[in-house]
């Protein structure tokens, strides 16, 4: 089960070489992401797309908020 | 979306998968920097200033006159040793406190904030509508990240 976290936790992840990765579409992310994040839409998601991610690195994914 | 994604993510194989909850509006609420188009546009958080006088609820207001009246704004923010807001002190209450009065029994509690992320031509517009010339930021935990002014905030554009 992936682990909830806040933002303390993210700069500690992002510090010790997680990959960061926004889901959210490409025009949200051509406007403004998190330093150092890659773009993966959720609705493009896949093998294929994740192909790029290290499975033996930690990853972070976000979105906009929790709503 | 993301808790869907982690969920995609670990059934893809991934074994330390995290997910950022509060999302892109916590970071920028922080005031934290992006990158993107939006990147170059003034926010009030990078505008803030921190030459703002602080103090704790239990200090002796015989104190803090001194300090705020040397201080560029006509008040002072009272706060825990973690930072977080609590209350305003304004020059003008100070100078008729009793002579033994701490910040507590002083202070307007609960002053008004705003978000690191709103832009500079937002507050500056905020701020003129109401005649206010300073507005305070802090984060979405409550935390003082500072001051910024609106001559700040027009000089920015």
């Amino acid at each position: 089960m992936p682990a909830r976290i806040e933002l303390d936790e993210l700069q500690r992840l992002r510090a010790a070489g997680a990959d960061v990765v926004e889901v959210l579409p490409e025009r949200e992310y051509a406007q403004a992401h998190l330093p150092g994040a890659l773009n993966i839409p959720l609705k493009r998601l896949n093998a294929e797309s994740t192909a790029q991610l290290d499975r033996a690195r930690a990853v972070v994914v976000y979105c906009h908020d929790h709503l | 979306m993301s808790p869907r994604a982690a969920c995609r993510l670990a059934t893809l194989g991934f074994t330390e998968v995290y997910d950022y909850v509060p999302g892109k509006a916590d970071w920028l609420a922080h005031g934290l920097p992006v990158e993107g188009e939006q990147a170059e546009i003034p926010t009030a958080g990078g505008l803030a200033r921190n030459d703002v006088v602080t103090c704790r609820l239990d200090d002796p207001i015989f104190e803090l006159r001194a300090r705020v009246e040397r201080s560029p704004y006509g008040f002072a923010l009272v706060t825990t040793n973690g930072g977080i807001l609590l209350g305003r002190l304004r020059t003008s209450a100070m100078k008729t406190a009793a002579a033994d009065a701490d910040a507590q029994t002083v202070m307007e509690p609960g002053p008004t904030t705003v978000r690191a992320d709103t832009t500079a031509a937002e507050l500056a517009e905020r701020l003129r509508d109401r005649r206010l010339t300073t507005a305070i930021l802090s984060t979405p935990e409550g935390r003082l990240i500072g001051v910024t002014r609106l001559a700040d905030l027009e000089g920015s554009g």
